[in-house]
């Protein structure tokens, strides 16, 4: 018996994302106005809950208690006397806790409609012969580029450095590399073949340093608006182009 | 050419992801765009006459031919697929992402009231959401948006089509209204003293 109410709490509690919606929940449940929240009432019903989560021994978010001593806050703020002729208007302590909730709420609403809409693989299905994985993979062989951020740049560099040949990194190499001739190196490069492709620049330098060297080159070479890097589709072969055509 | 609703319709079918206007355009380069969009108007009121099982939809910025919602329950034994399922946290999280993009972490928290990092995770794992960059303010936060999967799973044409947008607009210009006169407010008292 008694375990059987202790499995009711843990699911009606479970119903609550957080400290807002237990607040939102309270408002309903006593039908109040929420432009014009009774702080004690809405107060003492939050603590009671807090006392109840605690009793049945559950974990309590840091930001339930954050919330209690808001509304704590809050509620002290409205006992003290307001001065007869107020030298600037105090905006009403509760302005702020309305605003979240109301944003709150909309985005609750907002999350609810999104979630009725007619779903694919849901409500709706599409004559797909391919599974999701094999369409990306068959989009890499169009030529549709699209720019790519330097997250995809780091990707593919891991991806490079994951590939090379664990042996050949022990090797202590004594060659002097420097930034700006390896900068040079890419846009001559360039300059002759217009397009290269970002694994074409790395392999054959299969030295943990001058993979690190080009990499750093060809961020500065971004930054500085030198070059561009474009993706055919995520996880596609990255293409660096000169930014202008010389 | 006399059948370009045929064709249309075909390439529709064929094609693997929502076939955008501009590609068909490519494809019958001989084609004026405005007779095309009018072929496509004729196909989706057709499908639509004669209470067909699938209907042309607009979505991803393309075109796709889908089942109608109604019809799910039989399609739902013919492939056996589990729904997808989004827990409410999920749910609120990526309705906060697709509305307030390009937003970070912490600001989707700020209205949710609760750590976000395990449902953010989890839509960036289905690829309903992704990482789009780095806000430049101390410790570079990253900044989420949403994918052209999360358009096709919810059959929206763009983001400009996700529901209610004009509210939560309005929301936001109160929201700016008021913080301007909170500021406006502050310069007065300051001019004052």
């Amino acid at each position: 018996m008694d375990n059987e109410q202790t499995i009711n709490y843990a699911i009606k509690l479970d119903i609550f994302e957080g400290p807002l919606d237990l607040l939102l929940y309270l408002i309903k449940k006593n039908e109040i106005d929420i432009y014009n929240i009774p702080i004690a009432l809405v107060t003492e019903q939050y603590l009671q809950y807090l006392k109840m989560i605690k009793a049945l021994n559950l974990d309590l978010a840091g930001e339930y208690l954050v919330m209690a001593s808001t509304l704590i806050h809050i509620k002290s703020r409205m006992l003290l006397p307001v001065p007869e002729e107020p030298e600037e208007e105090e905006e009403d302590p509760r302005a702020e806790l309305v605003r979240q909730l109301l944003e709150h709420k909309t985005f609750k609403e907002a999350a609810a409609n999104l979630g009725e809409r007619p779903l694919l693989e849901r409500d709706v299905f599409t004559r797909s012969a391919l599974l999701p994985e094999e369409v990306e993979k068959t989009n890499t062989d169009e030529e549709e580029l699209m720019e790519i951020s330097v997250f995809e740049l780091i990707e593919a560099f891991h991806r490079i450095v994951s590939q090379i040949d664990k042996k050949v990194l022990m090797e202590i190499d004594l060659e002097k590399l420097s930034l700006t001739d390896i900068i040079n190196n890419i846009m001559e490069q360039l300059s002759v073949t217009k397009s290269l492709t970002f694994e074409d620049l790395l392999k054959g330098k299969k030295d943990r340093r001058r993979i690190i060297y080009t990499f750093l080159a060809l961020l500065e070479l971004i930054k500085l608006r030198m070059i561009k890097a474009y993706q055919t589709s995520v996880f596609g072969v990255i293409r660096i182009f000169p930014a202008v055509e010389s | 050419m006399e059948n370009i609703k045929a064709v249309i319709e075909a390439l529709i079918f064929a094609s693997d992801a929502p076939l955008s206007l501009e590609k068909i355009c490519i494809i019958l380069s001989d084609v004026e765009k405005q007779e095309i969009k009018e072929a496509l108007e004729k196909i989706v009121l057709e499908y639509n006459e004669r209470q067909s099982g699938i209907y042309l939809q607009e979505v991803a910025g393309g075109f796709q031919f889908r089942t109608r919602p109604e019809l799910s329950p039989w399609i739902k034994k013919l492939k056996s697929t589990k729904p997808h399922s989004l827990s409410p946290a999920a749910m609120e999280t990526l309705a906060i992402v697709a509305y307030k993009q390009p937003i970070v972490k912490s600001e989707i928290e700020s209205i949710r009231g609760v750590d976000v990092g395990a449902p953010l995770k989890g839509l960036l794992d289905k690829k309903l959401i992704r990482i789009v960059g780095r806000k430049d303010v101390p410790g570079k936060p990253i900044i989420y948006g949403t994918t052209r999967k999360f358009l096709e799973v919810f059959n929206l044409k763009d983001l400009l089509d996700l529901p209610n947008l004009r509210e939560l607009k309005e929301l936001n210009q109160q929201q700016e209204i008021v913080e301007q006169e909170i500021v406006e407010k502050t310069t007065e008292d300051i001019s004052n003293l």
